[in-house]
């Protein structure tokens, strides 16, 4: 699904990514941990096509076309969606006007017509119940007032509404209560299938306890500098991220 | 001949039609000379400094308009906030439509300034308020004074409010090459007494056509004053609006401007407060772009004490269009424990776009709060990603950005249907379907 080759990129000439490979498969949990600075929230805005990062050298594929031709909506448009560490604030527009608008111009891209507003408003119900989000919550503007917690569970809540093949959530666990955590895990489980995947940008291991994944890759200094299963997370925790520099260097 | 000497040798004409033994005709002809030695402002003027009226003021206007064509209701329609129920005073080159208007005499007065000025039973009213808190300084106001003689005459009366909302329009139909018209409102608004009212200038052809327009408004104790200005003319069209408001005491007055369009458009919006707890709202909302230029030059008077003044103006510029602010907010000694904020936000779109923003605070109590913040910047770059990484295209993202950006001075319009317009206006001016209401 994704293929990234010897992925490089810099912002204001400054490198950040020094040549990272990852493949990630239909049906495939991927996590990247990795220090403070490590590249780990740049490599997630690359692929979404944040524009204030260059890509200097390397390759990016999803589903066999280049992404680096596309705009971020394109990429949205092909399936691919982040959720971000710091979501903005839109005040004026509500979060169901923001999804209808989000889900017209996905569906506007593959040449459909606007959703029926019946249509929509099922599609609202069902997925805010899963995430266990209160209606009033709908109808307040973006994120504007919104606590850590409720804000990645809007990100969960546009995730499910939009149902993408690649979801990269980036420290979607930071802020969160041991109980929201379970809820937006849950989310993300059910939304799980053999066709798509889930790449986890995280700091720590205890999001994996909720969200298992198959492969487990540490980051390093703009590098994926050592690869495992879930056991690879328990080890992090336990040891911290020096040992693994140590290795790197020798 | 140029435009002052045509408009001073218009004058006599113009009295001849009138009856010279009256009241009226001593404040033109004072106007008239006030006129004369003040002229037109220029840009030495520091209040018009970044605004120069010298692309205005190169046409031959007519100053007597031909009788109106016949207007019929389709083509105006648009123009008004036509899904409510409202009275209107329509105007056609500066001439009272009867057939497009709904006037009343029924508990509140909502009619003409020429009858106003005329009949006797209005005497008392035109004698107390007519011309008493316009500014002796400014030409303009005087060449409006000279020429008074159409508008709109309001009186709500002592506890009794307008049923409905009135409506203010002034249209012009090309049916001159250059046209100059000068409405003169009066709007008075007796104790505990309530009204809203639209005011909107539109040209119906793409003729020059320069509106001096001058409005009083009075708010009695405890009245409230709901006042919107849609402006949203052709690029032939401009318009300097003098609008003058003032309070008595725990007196509330909203004024919302929406300058969507024109060639060049000044609002000269000034608010005196004159007795305690009352309240002054100044908010605006201004999308240009081409060559288009809007320049809000407001002021605050706080006379007395325990008053809030709150302002609030966003603009969004694009192209080469150049944007004002000049906003002046003067507290007396008397006025202790008043609270002014005011603030100024502007966006602009390309390089090649202005916006001067002035805030003049002039504070002579020494125990108040007053705030003034000023900003000009680009959309967020963060915001617009997390838009266009839900699959909006940028197009609408920024469209999206800039409403939100302007949203906090729509929450205060009180009519859903001029808001309703007004958000239409604004995704129809930024180019985009969002595909629902915003």
């Amino acid at each position: 699904m994704l293929k990234i080759k010897n992925l490089q990129a810099n912002i204001e000439d400054k490198e950040i990514l020094k040549g990272i490979n990852l493949e990630i498969n239909p049906g495939e949990v991927h996590a990247i941990m990795g220090p403070n600075g490590s590249g780990k929230s740049t490599l997630s805005s690359v692929i979404a096509g944040k524009e204030e990062y260059t890509m200097t050298g390397g390759e990016m594929l999803f589903e066999g076309e280049d992404l680096s031709e596309l705009d971020p909506e394109e990429r949205a448009h092909r399936g691919i969606f982040l959720s971000f560490q710091y979501p903005v604030e839109i005040p004026g527009v509500s979060v169901t006007n923001f999804m209808k608008a989000s889900i017209n111009a996905h569906r506007k891209a593959q040449g459909l017509e606007d959703m029926p507003a019946k249509d929509m408003l099922k599609l609202i119900r069902e997925k805010s119940e899963m995430l266990e989000i209160d209606r009033k919550f709908l109808s307040r503007s973006l994120n504007q007032g919104f606590s850590g917690g409720e804000k990645k569970r809007n990100e969960i809540f546009q995730m499910a509404m939009l149902n993408p093949k690649l979801a990269i959530l980036d420290e979607t666990d930071s802020g969160l209560d041991i109980d929201a955590l379970k809820v937006v895990a849950n989310g993300v489980n059910k939304l799980r299938s053999a066709d798509n995947a889930v790449l986890l940008i995280t700091h720590y291991q205890r999001l994996l306890d909720y969200i298992v994944p198959d492969f487990v890759h540490v980051m390093v200094d703009g590098k994926i500098v050592k690869s495992g299963n879930k056991e690879l997370a328990y080890e992090l925790e336990e040891r911290g991220y020096d040992w693994v520099k140590q290795e790197k260097s020798v | 001949m140029e435009l002052k000497d045509k408009l001073l040798s218009s004058f006599m004409a113009f009295e001849e039609a009138f009856d010279v033994d009256t009241d009226i005709h001593q404040l033109r002809s004072d106007a008239i000379k006030e006129f004369e030695t003040l002229g037109f402002p220029s840009k030495k003027d520091e209040a018009w400094k970044y605004t120069s009226l010298n692309s205005v003021l190169k046409y031959d206007y007519s100053v007597f308009p031909k009788k109106e064509d016949a207007i019929d209701y389709k083509d105006i329609k648009k123009y008004l906030i036509h899904d409510i129920d409202s009275y209107k005073l329509i105007f056609i080159d500066g001439i009272y439509s009867s057939h497009l208007s709904e006037t009343t005499h029924d508990k509140i007065d909502v009619c003409l300034m020429s009858s106003a000025l005329s009949k006797s039973k209005y005497k008392p009213v035109i004698e107390n308020y007519f011309n008493k808190i316009v500014p002796k300084n400014s030409g303009l106001n005087a060449l409006n004074t000279a020429f008074s003689k159409e508008g709109a005459f309001i009186h709500i009366h002592k506890n009794k409010s307008a049923d409905k909302p009135i409506q203010i329009i002034n249209f012009s139909t090309g049916n001159e090459s250059a046209l100059l018209v000068q409405p003169r409102n009066l709007i008075v608004v007796g104790e505990n007494s309530q009204v809203q009212i639209i005011e909107r200038h539109q040209s119906l052809t793409d003729h020059p056509v320069f509106t001096n327009s001058v409005t009083e408004v009075f708010a009695e104790k405890r009245a409230v004053v709901d006042y919107y200005k849609i402006q949203n003319d052709r690029d032939s069209a401009s318009l300097i609006d003098n609008t003058f408001v003032e309070q008595k005491e725990e007196s509330y007055c909203f004024m919302h401007t929406f300058s969507f369009g024109g060639k060049l458009t000044r609002n000269n919006l000034n608010f005196y407060q004159k007795g305690e707890r009352s309240e002054s709202t100044l908010k605006g909302i201004t999308i240009i772009e081409g060559k288009q230029h809007v320049d809000h030059n407001t002021l605050v008077h706080h006379t007395s004490p325990n008053c809030e003044s709150h302002q609030d103006y966003k603009g969004i510029f694009a192209d080469t269009s150049v944007g004002v602010f000049n906003g002046r907010v003067l507290v007396d000694k008397e006025a202790q424990k008043i609270n002014a904020f005011q603030s100024n936000n502007n966006i602009l779109m390309d390089d090649k776009a202005t916006i001067n923003s002035k805030p003049q605070l002039e504070i002579f109590a020494d125990d108040v709060k007053c705030s003034h913040g000023c900003t000009i910047g680009q959309l967020d770059e963060e915001s617009l990603f997390y838009l266009r990484s839900r699959g909006i295209p940028l197009k609408e993202a920024r469209a999206l950005l800039m409403y939100a950006f302007a949203n906090n001075v729509m929450e205060s319009v009180k009519i859903p249907e001029i808001k309703k317009r007004i958000t239409h206006q604004i995704a129809l001016k930024l180019g985009v379907n969002l595909g629902y209401d915003l």
